[in-house]
């Protein structure tokens, strides 16, 4: 089976791009393994009490907790980026697996191929 | 003079707003340009410290904050403003410049 890696570098509700990529991932999901990247401001894409009532933005993060469901397990994120947001995993909605730069450029070479959002 | 900000510290739009904003001009985050007014230890660049310094004011839009979930992590000397505030803030400063 091919394989898809979603790599999500935009944060939330400035553009359409996290959305469209979690949307993306959802329909992938039902014909291809999918894999998730966050990476740089994508990571708080995560980041958890969000709250979007007085925006004309869906809180869409919350279906980021159905991506199970769809069989999408292969979560991961640069360990990096995380450090330099001082963040870590309490404060994001889901554990996805920390990387290193070695375990990026690893994740880059294994997929078949490689959507930017 | 009032200026706007919408990109996080990641892109260069906070950089080149207060390479060339005065001192008696107003700093207002918003969208994404809510991330530069994290405070110190979880902004990335930590560029708008050296504004928060000075006598300036810096404010960001409430409801950019919360959609984001960042509320309680701003910096306290970042204002946190309604839509109302905005618009007054526009009145009083006819010329703004969108750094983006």
């Amino acid at each position: 089976m091919k394989k898809l890696l979603f790599v999500q570098s935009k944060p939330p509700h400035g553009s359409l791009q996290g959305q469209e990529g979690l949307d993306a991932i959802l329909a992938g999901s039902a014909f291809v393994d999918c894999a998730i990247l966050f990476s740089g401001d994508g990571i708080y894409q995560l980041l958890s009490r969000q709250h979007t009532d007085a925006l004309a933005s869906r809180d869409y993060a919350a279906t980021y907790l159905a991506l199970a469901d769809y069989g999408v397990d292969q979560l991961y994120c640069v360990a990096a980026d995380l450090k330099q947001r001082s963040l870590t995993m309490a404060d994001l909605l889901l554990n996805p697996t920390l990387l290193d730069d070695a375990g990026v450029k690893a994740l880059l070479h294994g997929a078949d191929a490689i959507l930017d959002f | 003079m009032l200026h706007t900000v919408n990109k996080s510290p990641d892109a260069s739009a906070l950089r080149q707003c207060l390479q060339f904003i005065s001192v008696d001009d107003v700093l207002v985050l918003i969208e994404d340009g809510v991330y530069c007014g994290l405070s110190g230890k979880l902004c990335p660049a930590n560029a708008i410290d050296s504004w928060l310094e000075g006598p300036s004011t810096a404010y960001a839009v409430l409801a950019d904050v919360e959609a984001r979930g960042l509320l309680g992590r701003i910096d306290p000397r970042v204002v946190l403003i309604d839509y109302q505030q905005l618009v007054s803030l526009c009145v009083a400063h006819p010329t703004s410049k969108r750094w983006s």
